[in-house]
């Protein structure tokens, strides 16, 4: 039985042109995503983490095609979406709807919240009549927990945490198979998340909801996702199932993540040690030969300038020639 | 005799629908060398609180009460008397590292300008002390660097020169307002490792603004939790922690997911923040707390206990606690 979504070896370049350059110039090229491998069941959720500029929502919008993506991405192991043609593409994305990471800015504000969240139908499910669109919108409203009788207000009326949930009940309505949730909860506030996080697996229990969960959040990742991958500089370092990521981490990248995530507990965090990266990510204009996270590991050696790692081994990945445990001298 | 006393300071707003109480009747003190957080959600009131100090309010809000920074009230000081203390005395680092340093200047610019200004030091020696200051925040090649323009700087860098600016004239107090909200976790973690050294090293008091549990749990010696403009609770960072007495100090602390804890679940609270043109009456809290009863309708006094704590809650500590 095939994956419902199996993704091999996904690229996306950006050619980038500077100002002074000649017409005819070869524009350069920015790779902002290189490689990425995973397979994704329904039911499922893939956490995607990794720090602003590692690709991760050039890589959500690469398999769908709102970005231009080399490689395969195999949709219930019958159609590659990167070789279809939009018109070709337009069923299937009713299929795979997203969530975005801005509340207020991904809804039109000129446009009422029944319109809003009817919109998908129209474009998608254009056979239904404005009776039955309106039936179907206010009952997906009393599922992701707005009361239908809010459906002729406008989305500055609402709170951050209620807009979310405009959008999720925008992107549901086409009853959707792959829910691809950007950075959804980075925007509220801490006591709205777990809201919207509870709303999340509720709804992809009920439905049988694969979903791709984006966030830089470690923490919010653990808690909604199966499998978590780990990118930096536009490479998977590590994926794995939740458990062993968080427990067992191998990847030196993962566990400098891990180890700087505040912890609300005074006891722990004035006792802890982390791993401390030193300086910045490099350019993705310049990515350093051979492992791209080189250039900030406590561990790499001279090999680690030559080969580039592959993502390897089974359930869990690692994408690094000395994986292992934190080292004692490598905290700080 | 403390640094910095905050009596029933109030900030109101008058807005087109009626005026909007940002912050109500507000109590705090900070001592010399003290570590103070204000944790709350966007909207409780935590910034509105610093600007008040910093006399840089929006034009029309108003302030209430009273703020004496060293013996001097500070509300209602003028202009004058307001910069004779800001970033001599009183300093501050803000959330957007890209929108505070003016991208037209030369950090060198910027940073000598506040010695010029407010030490009155030449040129050569303004410049030789921002080096200085920025090889204190760990910016490699500070000398060369401090010619480059805000956007050749990442992020964490950027923030890295608000805190040498604000630190160049050794003031006795830093307000820091989400310092490291826009940055990414493992540039987090070096900028708070980078003022927790600093703190220890020039003694300044600190008061760290954030809705971060986690960034306060390992920076502050206090906390203060606001809630709709008010404070709901104020305790030592570790009883804080340990034993929260608020319903929605409990409540925050179930909210936040934590990465150490296998099976933590996160426990949302149910509701929405109050809109602060139209409170509920009484507690702000009272819609989303488990524990509100009719006499919430009346807000409850901050009322100290267990000598260093305070709660402001109608309900007993132990009914809470539990």
């Amino acid at each position: 039985m095939s994956p419902l979504l199996r993704v091999r070896d996904l690229s996306v370049t950006f050619p980038i042109t500077r100002p002074g350059d000649m017409p005819w110039t070869a524009p350069r090229e920015l790779r902002a995503v290189n490689g990425v491998s995973f397979d994704l069941e329904a039911g499922q959720t893939l956490g995607v983490v990794g720090e602003s500029g590692c690709g991760k929502s050039t890589m959500a919008r690469g398999l769908i095609q709102m970005v231009p993506a080399k490689g395969q991405v195999m949709w219930r192991g019958e159609t590659d979406l990167l070789a279809l043609s939009p018109r070709q593409m337009k069923p299937h994305r009713a299929d795979i709807q997203m969530v975005f990471q801005d509340p207020l800015a991904s809804l039109n504000p000129r446009m009422t919240v029944g319109q809003i969240i009817a919109e998908p139908l129209k474009t998608h499910r254009g056979n239904l009549s404005a009776g039955e669109r309106r039936t179907r919108v206010a009952a997906m409203m009393e599922r992701v927990g707005l009361l239908p009788q809010m459906i002729n207000r406008y989305p500055h009326e609402f709170s951050g945490g209620q807009c979310q949930r405009i959008g999720i009940a925008r992107a549901l309505i086409v009853e959707p198979k792959l829910l691809i949730c950007d950075e959804p909860v980075s925007a509220l506030d801490v006591s709205i998340q777990a809201q919207v996080v509870d709303l999340l697996k509720e709804l992809q229990r009920d439905l049988n909801l694969a979903m791709i969960f984006i966030a830089h959040d470690l923490s919010v990742v653990k808690n909604i996702s199966h499998d978590v991958m780990v990118l930096y500089l536009g490479r998977v370092m590590e994926k794995a199932p939740r458990r062993a990521l968080y427990a067992d981490p191998q990847h030196p990248y993962t566990q400098a993540l891990l180890s700087a995530v505040p912890v609300p507990d005074p006891v722990i965090e004035r006792q802890k040690r982390i791993i401390q990266l030193d300086g910045d990510m490099p350019s993705p204009m310049k990515p350093p030969s051979g492992c791209v996270f080189r250039t900030r590991c406590a561990r790499a050696q001279p090999d680690c300038a030559e080969v580039v790692p592959q993502p390897e081994g089974g359930d869990h990945r690692v994408a690094c020639l000395h994986p292992g445990p934190v080292r004692e001298d490598e905290l700080a | 005799m403390s640094l910095l006393t905050i009596k029933d300071l109030s900030v109101t707003f008058d807005g087109e629908d009626g005026p909007v109480h940002a912050v109500n009747n507000l109590s705090l003190s900070i001592d010399k060398g003290q570590t103070l957080g204000i944790v709350g959600e966007s909207g409780s009131g935590k910034s509105q609180t610093a600007f008040s100090i910093m006399g840089l309010l929006a034009s029309n809000g108003r302030t209430s009460g009273s703020v004496v920074f060293d013996g001097q009230e500070l509300l209602g000081a003028t202009q004058k008397q307001l910069n004779q203390l800001r970033a001599r005395r009183i300093a501050m680092i803000f959330q957007d590292p890209m929108t505070s340093l003016n991208p037209y200047m030369r950090i060198s610019d910027q940073m000598t300008e506040v010695l010029r200004l407010h030490k009155g030091l030449s040129k050569t020696d303004a410049l030789a002390e921002c080096v200085r200051m920025l090889d204190a925040v760990k910016i490699p090649a500070a000398a060369e660097r401090i010619r480059l323009y805000p956007h050749e700087f990442s992020g964490g860098m950027r923030q890295r020169v608000m805190i040498a600016m604000s630190l160049l004239c050794r003031p006795d107090l830093l307000i820091a307002d989400e310092p490291t909200t826009a940055l990414d976790v493992t540039v987090q973690a070096q900028i708070m490792d980078l003022l927790n050294d600093l703190q220890r090293e020039f003694g300044m008091a600190t008061i760290l603004i954030t809705h971060d549990l986690g960034v306060v749990a390992g920076f502050c010696e206090r906390v203060l939790v606001m809630y709709g403009g008010r404070v709901m609770e104020e305790a030592p960072t570790d009883p804080l922690f340990e034993t929260p007495t608020h319903p929605y100090t409990r409540g925050l602390l179930g909210a936040v997911p934590r990465v150490d804890d296998e099976d933590a679940i996160m426990t949302a609270i149910p509701g929405n923040p109050p809109n602060m043109a139209a409170p509920p009456e009484g507690c702000p809290f009272r819609p989303r707390c488990d524990f509100a009863g009719e006499d919430c309708r009346v807000m409850p006094p901050l009322v100290p206990f267990d000598g260093d704590r305070a709660r402001a809650c109608h309900r007993p500590v132990a009914e809470v606690a539990a």
